[in-house]
């Protein structure tokens, strides 16, 4: 599915180097999750692999299903099937969170050569899958994010995953911000989306999400790179230990 | 000579040249001297010069040139203007009636003729407006130009709503000829209680100049939606004057897209309680051709009124917008609450937005704020968009639009504003 070899990259502006050489395969179906201390460099992996500007890739490759991502509009990336769903969600005052949602799914699906979504079609699909997430008619309605609360925008963020129907998802901190209730209600809505050819890669600092999204695999990343790689087990050790040992034992 | 001597001459030179070639329309008594008086006004102003201070940002030169400079034809290629919208309408060609294609002048609650018609006959209403509330909205800005368009209008509408209009009146301005120099005046009063909706659509001529003076009565209602046409070389002054009584509403919308130069002034005095002022524009320009200025002056002279200027550009290929609005509060008017914001969205790096707001403030009981800005597209919004999937220029063209919003939430028919946002999104398109 998603194939990292030897990434390297820097802050275009400033020349600093964030990624040093980060190499992941992920499976089809599978869930890899990402720990690290602040600064590792997991949210600016996840940045360069849904194309934000502000990054310069010096080395190394992605792929998605053997596809050059990098060389990819940020928008080609989505239509091939790849989300982020963001640490920190946009808001986008005097857009619709529907029309958004519309507008995002229709251009997903004119981009692969798909019809667009009838409104009615529509209508039905995001109101059952708004139901299963708690998000009401007035969430629905109102502009992108504006004045969602915390858990609202990550429930959002999940929403549009539901809608987007995308085969790479990336998750970046969901947790952060999310009360014991919202995280449960959350990782229902991505467990709800395994089926076993959806493949997830999941950024976070904490173990306990992923006592509700069991990852395959776990990776500890610092200092731009995949220092160590593991079993869910690997995620119970850093929440008892910390990084400390992990750094230590790898010389950093 | 002085500056101010050197202004002055100035000023009369401008003045003569614009009225070398004008002659005064003849009609009853009271309407030559109210034209006399017009003009006797201009002569003691004389017309503006790019050296006067509230000419600053907009170069009224070809605004006061004795001929309308060359403005080419354009033929829209989309549904009329409100067409969507049942209503009464008159027709102006080049400034001139048309009766062909104007509906009756009668209406439920309305009284509606063409101004020479009323300026012909010895006892009309339209006496006691004519001109007066142009007269006073040059306290303490000088107007010269609406002035002028008092002396030598040609034509125009006048309308007495009586009670709750039901149909809208919509004057349409066409323009069919490239040289032509189109001055209409329209007086309008709303009587107590009644309600009236007037719309305006289209570019009118090369060059027009309107004066619109709006009179509401106590718990009258106001509402003014306007579009001004997509004409690239059209030329626009426009003065809209009005005076409010107590508990009563003035809305008033307006949509530029195009147009090499357009100044739109509206002076509002509100001199009754508990009044409600709306002025709101939502402008769109593409190329260094295109400079647009907003002006506004909100008085309040009275308790508890409530007035808003939203005024949002787009502005892109070094086009040129400008605001000039204020807030004007007297000492007793207490309990005034007054909003006034004014923003651009610059697409490029070469079009500029040119803004002076004001708030002058007397009463010590009173909620004003102000707010200007200008800014580029957001970019967290356009990845953030373009992230889920929707190609760059689909969003920036989603992200103009919201821009655009809070300034098209003014319109309060929700019909008529999704009509316009289509219509704005369609341009956005053909200039991406």
């Amino acid at each position: 599915m998603l194939t990292i070899k030897n990434l390297h990259a820097e802050l275009e502006e400033e020349g600093k180097k964030i990624l040093k050489g980060v190499d992941l395969v992920l499976e089809p179906g599978k869930v890899h999750a990402i720990m690290g201390p602040n600064g590792s460099g997991k949210s600016t992996l996840s940045y360069i692999l849904a194309g934000r500007e502000g990054y310069e890739v010096t080395e190394g490759s992605a792929e998605l299903d053997g596809v050059d991502l990098l060389e990819m509009e940020p928008e080609e990336r989505a239509a091939a099937g790849l989300f982020l769903a963001f640490q920190y969600p946009v808001e986008i005052p005097g857009v619709g969170n529907m029309t958004f949602l519309r507008t995002a799914v229709n251009a997903q699906r004119k981009a692969r050569g798909e019809e667009e979504l009838s409104a009615g079609d529509f209508l039905k699909e995001v109101r059952a899958k708004a139901k299963t997430l708690k998000i009401d008619a007035d969430m629905l309605k109102r502009p992108v994010n504006v004045g969602f609360s915390g858990g609202e925008k990550k429930r959002n963020e999940i929403l549009q995953m539901a809608m987007l129907e995308p085969k790479m998802c990336i998750l970046d901190e969901t947790d952060s911000g999310l009360d014991v209730d919202a995280m449960k209600l959350v990782s229902e809505g991505v467990n709800a989306l395994r089926d076993g050819k959806r493949s997830f890669l999941v950024i976070t600092h904490y173990q306990r999400l992923l006592d509700h999204i069991k990852p395959d695999v776990v990776h500890i990343m610092a200092d731009g790179r995949i220092i160590k790689t593991g079993g869910p087990e690997l995620a119970l050790e850093v929440e008892n230990n910390g990084y400390a040992d992990i750094l230590a034992e790898e010389g950093i | 000579m002085g500056r101010a001597e050197t202004l002055k001459a100035l000023r009369a030179d401008a003045a003569a040249a614009r009225m070398a070639g004008l002659t005064l329309p003849q009609g009853a008594a009271w309407a030559n001297a109210a034209r006399q008086e017009a003009l006797a006004r201009v002569g003691a102003m004389g017309l503006p010069t790019k050296r006067d201070e509230y000419w600053k940002y907009t170069d009224p030169a070809s605004l006061t040139a004795g001929e309308a400079p060359e403005a080419a034809l354009f033929t829209p290629d989309e549904r009329p203007m409100f067409d969507g919208t049942d209503r009464l309408r008159i027709v102006f060609v080049d400034g001139v009636y048309d009766p062909e294609m104007s509906d009756d002048m009668s209406g439920e609650n309305l009284e509606i003729e063409r101004l020479s018609t009323a300026m012909a006959k010895d006892i009309h209403w339209s006496k006691d407006l004519y001109g007066k509330l142009e007269t006073e909205g040059h306290d303490p800005v000088e107007r010269p130009l609406a002035a002028l368009n008092t002396a030598f209008a040609t034509d125009g509408v006048v309308i007495r709503a009586t009670g709750k209009v039901s149909r809208p009146v919509n004057v349409s301005y066409l323009h069919r000829a490239t040289n032509s120099d189109a001055i209409l005046h329209h007086v309008i009063r709303v009587e107590k209680g009644a309600d009236l909706t007037f719309l305006e659509n289209g570019p009118a001529a090369a060059r027009l100049s309107k004066v619109m003076e709006v009179d509401v009565a106590d718990g009258g209602a106001f509402h003014h939606v306007r579009t001004q046409g997509r004409d690239q070389e059209r030329r626009a002054v426009t003065g809209s004057f009005a005076r409010l009584g107590a508990g009563s509403t003035y809305k008033s919308f307006t949509l530029t897209v195009n147009g090499r130069l357009t100044r739109n002034e509206t002076i509002i005095t509100i001199t009754g309680d508990e009044a409600v002022a709306h002025v709101a524009g939502a402008c769109v320009g593409d190329g260094k051709d295109f400079h647009h200025d907003d002006t506004v002056f909100i008085t309040h002279d009275a308790v508890a009124c409530e007035s808003r200027q939203v005024f949002k550009k787009v502005l892109r290929n070094a086009a040129t917008g400008v605001f000039q609005g204020k807030i004007l509060v007297k000492p007793d008017a207490q309990k005034t609450d007054g909003y006034q914001i004014s923003q651009s969205l610059l697409l490029d790096d070469d079009s500029q937005f040119l803004a002076k707001p004001e708030l002058e403030i007397y009463a010590d009981d009173v909620a004003c704020s102000h707010g200007s800005t200008s800014g580029a597209i957001d970019e967290t919004g356009l990845f953030y968009l373009r992230s889920r999937g929707v190609p760059e220029k689909e969003a920036i063209d989603l992200l103009t639009l919201a821009f655009l919003a809070e300034a098209l939430a003014e319109i309060e028919d929700e019909a008529l504003a999704e009509d316009l946002r289509e219509r704005l999104e369609s341009w956005l398109k053909r200039h991406r």
